[in-house]
């Protein structure tokens, strides 16, 4: 078996740009990014806010909880943040498998895509 | 040493040479020995990642950093830990729908060109190298300590185990060690948690308490600047470490072991809970360590702090726990090492010798044979080279591996899943600039240059001021790969439409 051929050389059977320019397509691809890429915004400032906090101020070193001060809430909340963000993302990605596999039924197997000439 | 200790390390010698006879009767095929099939579940998988990411810098240097630095000991946990988000929102499911057995298979699923999957084996190898020497010199001189024997028997001991695994094994076995050794760590982490904070009735307060009087550095324990005082610099190991792991090659290619993407997420997530479990724990070792060793013994026995850890097992938990702990360090070691040696010797066997030099006609018995000759390779020089660096201060190179992966790699991998115009030209110069400025920056920064003897591997003055250079060289992986494409005309929209949606569907043609 060829692998560097994988990728083409069932071209011939599918259009993907006929599949990649469908309204189906197009509409998931909408939907994925408006998910992914706030989160992605959201946890990289989140995950920075810290170094540069600690970096150039001092205020998260006031007490919070007995001898625990701020930055330590900060970073476990970094933790907490991270297992939250991994939830969802299952959740939503489990919404969006299916929409996939509409969009292989729909626009491979039985759509023009995948009958296309 | 003791007979404990002999008794456990026998233990685990014997049991991986075991998984590794089981798994050389399951390794018939290349995809075997380079994903063992794609055969595992994602829980399984999730654990290897989890064995395969926590290396003895994360066990022993994390917890050996926090018990010496408090807080900022604290940074490296927090960066490896949410690494797992960029890597799952923007990496494993595109990686998995599009690549086969390594990184460049995953590029050159857009470009048939020799030449990307030339500078993706070339950053692949570069990554393994640097990755695998920091390991087995730090190996070495752990086990020297651990064990008491000398640090050229170490190094031959730890080499060829590693080399057995993979050479008999494939990733079978090594994702079974990987499994092992991580259920053996978290045993690890978990018993020496719960012995600290039983000392405080399970009151967290208490032991912050506790940690503010325990050490020389009275409250400033608990807050960020013992460690780390320049900012940029804090920022920059920062983002190497957050963008990082999502391009390091030998934990990319396990996302191959699994048969399809949404396996791929399941693996993720369940490396994410483990991983950050035992990130969490490394608080209670250090702060332990702090507070029931004591900074001059710790340093002692390590100026690194990387001796913490054993050391606290020694003192809450008497000879056994430590004979306990010296094994899982020992476990962690070659669990690592046998992950790095796959990756390398794939970007050879798989990269340059199967699709560049064969053109991808080499039979799969040739493949097999070309993967197990390419893994003694990179297994020996490895062990050569780690034997030469034994009195070189090479612990920079994790986090100079971390910083290819984030300029390199990184940036090829995105571009390639998610800008259409990127092209050919665009991959080689984003693969190039990346490992080329973090390389060159590195190799004049205060890691290798250090006015005080034995701070560095050299002695003088370093001409660029950040210790890990992915604040400028992660931006030039990415200006580099922009550059290259917009200067450069050709661009293939049909590829690039195929890609898109395999990527995202995870749609694949039948047989392949």
């Amino acid at each position: 078996m060829s692998t560097v051929n994988e990728f083409n050389t069932d071209n011939q059977k599918v259009d993907f740009e006929k599949v990649e320019q469908s309204d189906q397509f197009k509409s998931f691809l909408q939907k994925k990014k408006k998910f992914i890429i706030p989160y992605t915004v959201f946890f990289l400032i989140f995950y920075f806010l810290l170094p540069v906090l600690t970096s150039y101020t001092t205020f998260l070193n006031t007490p919070a909880i007995g001898d625990i001060s701020w930055v330590w809430l900060f970073a476990f909340a970094q933790f907490v943040m991270t297992w939250v963000l991994c939830t969802i993302y299952v959740k939503k990605a489990a919404a969006f498998d299916e929409e996939t596999d509409q969009i292989i039924e729909d626009q491979i197997h039985n759509g023009d895509g995948g009958k296309a000439s | 040493m003791s007979p404990t200790v002999i008794v456990l390390f026998l233990i685990i010698v014997a049991l991986t040479l075991v998984i590794t006879f089981w798994a050389s009767r399951q390794t018939q095929t290349t995809g075997d020995f380079y994903t063992a099939g794609g055969g595992l579940t994602g829980f399984q998988n999730g654990l290897a990642i989890s064995g395969d990411y926590l290396s003895a810098a994360s066990f022993l240097g994390i917890a050996g950093s926090i018990a010496l630095f408090g807080f900022d000991g604290f940074f490296y946990s927090i960066g490896f830990l949410i690494a797992y988000l960029v890597v799952l929102f923007l990496v494993a499911e595109p990686l998995r729908n599009l690549g086969k057995y390594t990184l460049a298979d995953m590029i050159n699923a857009r470009f048939d060109a020799k030449k990307v999957r030339g500078a993706a084996a070339l950053s692949t190898i570069t990554i393994s190298i640097f990755y695998m020497l920091a390991q087995l010199v730090g190996a070495g001189a752990l086990i020297q300590l651990l064990f008491d024997i000398p640090y050229t028997v170490a190094v031959l001991i730890v080499g060829v185990m590693m080399t057995i695994y993979v050479l008999f094994g494939g990733m079978i076995a090594t994702s079974w060690v990987q499994i092992v050794k991580a259920v053996l760590l978290m045993a690890g982490m978990l018993i020496l948690s719960f012995l600290v904070l039983m000392h405080f009735n399970f009151n967290i307060g208490a032991m912050f308490e506790e940690a503010k009087t325990a050490t020389a550095h009275g409250a400033d324990y608990l807050n960020p600047g013992l460690k780390y005082t320049a900012p940029l610099d804090t920022i920059s190991l920062m983002l190497a470490l957050v963008l990082g792991t999502a391009g390091l090659p030998h934990i990319l290619m396990r996302f191959f072991t699994v048969k399809d993407a949404k396996t791929a997420r399941k693996s993720v997530v369940t490396a994410t809970w483990i991983i950050g479990a035992f990130y969490v724990l490394t608080l209670f070792l250090g702060f332990g360590a702090a507070i029931f060793v004591g900074e001059g013994t710790i340093r002692e026995a390590n100026p690194g702090g990387n001796m913490a850890a054993p050391l606290l097992a020694e003192a809450i938990g008497g000879e056994f726990l430590f004979a306990f702990i010296s094994a899982v360090a020992f476990a962690t070691i070659l669990a690592v090492v046998a992950g790095l040696v796959l990756s390398g010797a794939s970007a050879f066997a798989h990269d340059l010798y199967g699709q560049i030099i064969k053109n991808g006609k080499a039979s799969d018995q040739q493949q097999m044979l070309a993967a197990r000759y390419a893994a003694l390779a990179v297994s020996v020089l490895s062990i050569v080279l780690s034997l030469f660096a034994q009195y070189l201060n090479v612990a920079f190179l994790v986090s100079l591996a971390f910083c290819i992966g984030a300029s390199a790699n990184l940036p090829v991998i995105l571009y390639t899943v998610y800008w259409k115009r990127f092209n050919t030209t665009g991959a080689v110069s984003a693969l190039l600039s990346g490992l080329f400025s973090a390389l060159i920056l590195v190799s004049v920064s205060p890691s290798v240059f250090s006015p005080t003897e034995g701070a560095a591997l050299f002695v003088g003055n370093p001409i660029f001021p950040l210790s890990n250079p992915a604040l400028v060289s992660v931006p030039i992986g990415f200006l580099g790969g922009y550059l290259g494409t917009i200067f450069s005309s050709k661009s293939d929209a049909k590829r690039y439409a195929e890609v898109k949606v395999k990527a995202h569907t995870g749609y694949r043609e039948t047989g392949s």
